[in-house]
């Protein structure tokens, strides 16, 4: 396709390549000695191979475009993703390796490529392409009103569907139809469904690489980098080559108009590495980044928390015994063993030394903190001693204005791409000018906006809060001294508080409800709302999420007084 | 601010919502416009389904910032209004008229009427017959422009006649106008609903060319007709009408009768009272009673000095003849718990004596007959009068101590 040499034989520019990777024209079946050298990486080999040697499809339609399978967009979108991350700093390995390997295990378990018998073949008779003779056994014919069906709350393009009308059968129907040859097929419903693909689940190839490499990248990281657009996600199709055309159901499958929820990235991370047979991962040890201890250091920087608390964390970890690498390192398929958050425990931890030290009732830790405070007055030198009133203020300034400005971008945010796109080709005028009507109001009230520049692109950064004790506004707790609220006992320093309660008695079973602990504001200390409010905001996630690990982590914490006394109160005596 | 960190392109947008919203709402117009660019895009997506969709949002906000933005021009707004016109075919018409309307609103009367002309031949199918009422309305305010028109032509004719000039081409003119207008006008009338505006237009016309009878009966049609909504004012115009022509008082009185059903506190209710009491006819008289003692129930009437003098010459009236001291005693049964709050209390004693003299003469009179002399209003206003020296008010005294067991009475 690339090579545009007339034929020797016959003067065509009509080339097919050969088993053997040879040109030939297909005018004249004159064979060349020109090999493919190039390997056009954005098209899997094999189908292609395959395809050509049948030589009874038409390859190129009329208008320039080209047959094209989802998947090739998939890996195309996954290209582009390794691509940017690697900007952000991934080792190469990820993308020349790993990714590409994990890919090609993919394709090759969903028989959608290197295989044998590619199950993209039997669409034929489904996309409206080209009838094929050869219909092997298909799954059962989708009716169109699968596709109605299949409804998005999301309400997007469900208003363009120019079938929706129609109710004749998928292969007598040419309404029905996308520019990739197996769009449709994606929606259809199939006993075989093996892990089809979606542009969630492209991220959840990237942080399994990550996970693979033990790159410094928790998920919560990788999904704030797509937010903020440092990685591709939305309109990543604008980076399709021309011939490949988008139109018709490949719009739903690429043209996602929501951001990825970590749940369900991380869900079917697990469920990919369990399909692909993937063996257990590289041990995570305690230098790894996704460590808790290293990841609760990095919160604790973070959260503008005293260092001291890590030996606190560390007491925890190893307490409860989440630093062991078994627990820690994923084993695909097993499913006795939780499947670990890194950055939600790291957080939750952090939270439980909170807890620990600070009780977090709404009551003790402001007593505590003037104890701190008077404390401090009589000791002079050395580091200043922690207080929770002022680490609160500074903290509740900045998280609040972050989440002010934040909530301003989420509003501003623009989903549409430069690039237009049709549901159909009757479509496409009405879509022009709608397009053109869309950007001369934005022009015309972007004049009355006054001079506002564009929102930036934040630089990518591991640390969304900073604080640096340079500062000499004291706005800085990273040096405090925990002195104020330990004593000594027994030549041991101990925390003052000797109180504890429990997010939740009972933890609840994660199967039937979803979660472990059922989290609303109104039923907890209002400083134990701040702070899961505070890694909520770090993690974007909701806080019930760190909530149900601080339950978890809690309960194993508590362990053997838990099951000594089934009968016992909240508040416990450590 | 919500943390939810789920978001989707239709969340967003209603975020984007709502902060135009607070912008509007505090009149950060160039805010609002900001934000309104972002949220433009969901055009592109139009949800069909919605009660508003995206597009009359757009017009209905645009609009608003296009008109209070200080650098905004007219200019702008009728090229944004064009632009809307052309996106939703259903809303066409409307928004022509409110298009209209912000026109008229600016002065530029002729813009307005090319708009409504060019409206007015707007054909689209199917459309054309559901927007139907919009089209009424178009062409009734066309018409009204066409009014307008022959009123100033009028104007200009009524000049000239003065100085002797004769201008035949106005006077074409201007009968050109009223036919235009009368067609139109006549039309939206027919329809239910409230046309003060069109129905008075319509009667001057119709009055200047002598069309007395057409007046009277399209007048009538608006006040009685059952099927148009309850409407204080066609009785108004009716009775203004009737006034004109010089009509019975029997006429008059049934016309504002109705009035006072529909609106007991409406002004012309001094005019009904004042009718009512000269008339022969006890009947007349009582309900005359009935109106003023209506009227001034309500708290807009409080300082109304020709209403209270209404009240207290008819009861003066009453006392002296000692005749029908039911009448008021009826009226005040229901009123007594709370008029002397309302209307008779210390504080407002004061204040009438400070303000207004008059009316709290007016006042004392009622208070006393009412309430007796001993009354905390009555003792302080007369008081006040008394030591002021103003003569009404030493007379008043007088009257009182003559007549004042006479709230015994009433009070019963």
């Amino acid at each position: 396709r690339d090579f545009n040499e007339r034929c020797a034989q016959c003067s065509e520019v009509n080339w097919g390549l050969t088993d053997g990777g040879r040109f030939y024209c297909r005018s004249c079946h004159n064979v060349t000695e020109r090999t493919r050298e190039v390997v056009n990486t954005e098209f899997i080999s094999n189908t292609r191979v395959q395809t050509i040697s049948k030589g009874s499809r038409r390859q190129e339609k009329n208008d320039g475009a080209c047959e094209w399978y989802v998947c090739e967009g998939f890996q195309i979108v996954l290209k582009k993703q390794a691509e940017a991350l690697e900007a952000l700093g991934v080792c190469p390995q990820m993308k020349d390796e790993i990714l590409c390997n994990f890919w090609k295990c993919y394709l090759q378990k969903s028989k959608q490529a290197y295989c044998n018998r590619p199950a993209g073949e039997t669409v034929k008779a489904l996309s409206g392409c080209d009838s094929s003779t050869d219909v092997d056994s298909e799954p059962e014919r989708p009716s169109v009103l699968h596709f109605l069906s299949l409804s998005e709350s999301d309400g997007d393009l469900q208003t363009d569907c120019s079938f929706a009308s129609s109710t004749s059968r998928v292969s007598e129907s040419t309404s029905v139809y996308s520019g990739s040859v197996d769009g449709s097929l994606y929606f259809t419903k199939n006993e075989k469904d093996k892990l089809r693909m979606t542009m969630p689940m492209t991220l959840s190839f990237c942080y399994m690489a990550l996970l693979w490499l033990r790159e410094p990248m928790t998920l919560s990281d990788l999904l704030r980098y797509v937010v903020e657009g440092h990685v591709p996600y939305l309109n990543v199709f604008q980076h399709f080559p021309e011939k490949m055309k988008l139109c018709g159901l490949d719009l739903r499958i690429f043209c996602v108009e929501s951001w990825p929820v970590y749940e369900e990235v991380h869900n079917k991370m697990h469920e990919l590495a369990a399909f692909l047979d993937l063996p257990r991962f590289p041990d995570i040890t305690d230098s790894c980044f996704l460590h808790p201890d290293m990841l609760c250091m990095k919160y604790l920087m973070e959260a503008n928390l005293p260092d001291e608390l890590h030996n606190w964390t560390c007491r925890v970890v190893k307490k409860i015994g989440i630093g062991e690498a078994d627990f820690l390192t994923l084993v695909p398929g097993n499913k006795s063993t939780r499947k670990v958050k890194y950055d939600i425990l790291a957080a939750a931890v952090v939270v439980v030394v909170l807890k620990l030290l600070f009780l977090l009732d709404d009551n003790y830790e402001w007593l505590l903190s003037d104890f701190a405070e008077e404390r401090s007055k009589n000791s002079k030198e050395g580091a200043p001693y922690f207080e929770f009133k002022k680490w609160y203020k500074v903290i509740k300034c900045t998280v609040d204005a972050e989440q002010r400005k934040l909530d301003e971008k989420r509003a501003k945010y623009l989903w549409r791409c430069e690039k237009p796109l049709f549901y159909s080709a009757k479509k496409k005028s009405k879509v022009l000018k709608r397009r053109q009507m869309t950007v001369n109001l934005q022009n015309q009230f972007g004049k009355l906006s006054g001079s506002v520049r564009p929102a930036e692109k934040p630089n990518p950064s591991s640390f969304q809060l900073s604080w640096s004790e340079e500062n000499t506004d004291g706005s800085c707790f990273h040096g405090h001294s925990l002195e104020g609220i330990l004593q000594e006992k027994c030549g041991l320093l101990t925390a003052m508080n000797t109180d504890y309660w429990l997010c939740t008695v009972k933890l609840c079973k994660e199967k039937l409800c979803g979660h472990l602990g059922h989290y609303s504001e109104v039923d907890f200390p209002q400083s134990y709302h701040f702070v899961l409010r505070l890694f909520s905001f770090l993690l974007r996630i909701q806080p019930s999420y760190i909530h149900d690990e601080v339950c978890l982590i809690e309960h194993k914490l508590f362990n053997k007084k838990l099951c000594k006394k089934p009968k016992y109160k909240a508040v416990l005596r450590s | 601010s919500s943390h939810e960190h789920k978001l989707n392109f239709r969340k967003s947008k209603e975020a984007c919502l709502g902060y135009i919203q607070d912008a509007m709402l505090q009149k950060q117009w160039t805010k609002a416009a900001e934000f309104l660019t972002f949220y433009i895009e969901s055009l592109e997506k139009d949800f069909s389904r919605e009660y508003m969709g995206p597009s009359e949002i757009i017009w209905r906000i645009g609009t608003e910032i296009l008109c209070h933005h200080s650098h905004s021009s007219m200019r702008e707004f009728n090229s944004f209004i064009e632009q809307m016109k052309t996106l939703g075919v259903k809303r066409y018409l409307k928004v022509c008229l409110e298009h209209v309307f912000h026109l008229l609103c600016n002065g530029l009367i002729d813009e307005a009427y090319q708009n409504l002309s060019l409206a007015e031949s707007w054909r689209f199918g199917e459309q054309t017959a559901i927007q139907d009422k919009e089209m009424k309305l178009i062409q009734a305010y066309r018409g009204l422009l066409d009014y307008y028109s022959w009123s100033k032509q009028k104007n200009i004719l009524l000049e000239h006649g003065q100085d002797g000039f004769e201008d035949l081409s106005v006077e074409q003119e201007m009968h050109s106008c009223f036919r235009k207008a009368a067609m139109n006008l006549k039309e939206i009338i027919k329809i239910p609903g409230v046309w003060d505006l069109f129905v008075k237009c319509y009667v001057d016309l119709l009055e200047f060319y002598g069309d007395h009878n057409e007046a009277r009966q399209v007048l009538n049609e608006y006040a009685y007709n059952s099927k148009f909504p309850a409407n204080p004012n066609a009785h108004v115009y009716l009775y203004q009408f009737l006034k004109r022509h010089g009509e019975s008082k029997k006429l008059l009185v049934s016309t504002l009768k109705i009035l006072h059903d529909i609106a007991p506190s409406h002004e012309l209710m001094i005019d009904f009272n004042t009718m009512l009491q000269k008339s022969k006819k006890r009947k007349k008289r009582r309900l005359g009673l009935e109106v003023i003692f209506a009227a001034l129930d309500y708290a807009g009437w409080k300082e109304n000095v020709k209403a209270w003098s209404c009240l207290a010459r008819q009861m003066k009236q009453i006392v002296i003849s000692q005749k029908h001291l039911d009448w008021i005693k009826q009226e005040w049964n229901s009123r007594k718990d709370w008029w002397p709050a309302f209307h008779f209390s210390r504080y407002l004693a004061k204040r009438n004596w400070q303000e207004n003299e008059s009316l709290s003469y007016e006042k004392a009179l009622v208070a006393g007959i009412l309430l007796g002399k001993d009354c905390k209003y009555f003792k302080y206003v007369s008081h006040q009068g008394c030591k002021a020296q103003v003569k009404r008010f030493r007379i008043l005294k007088k009257f009182m101590n003559r007549h004042n067991p006479v709230y015994l009475k009433i009070s019963g």
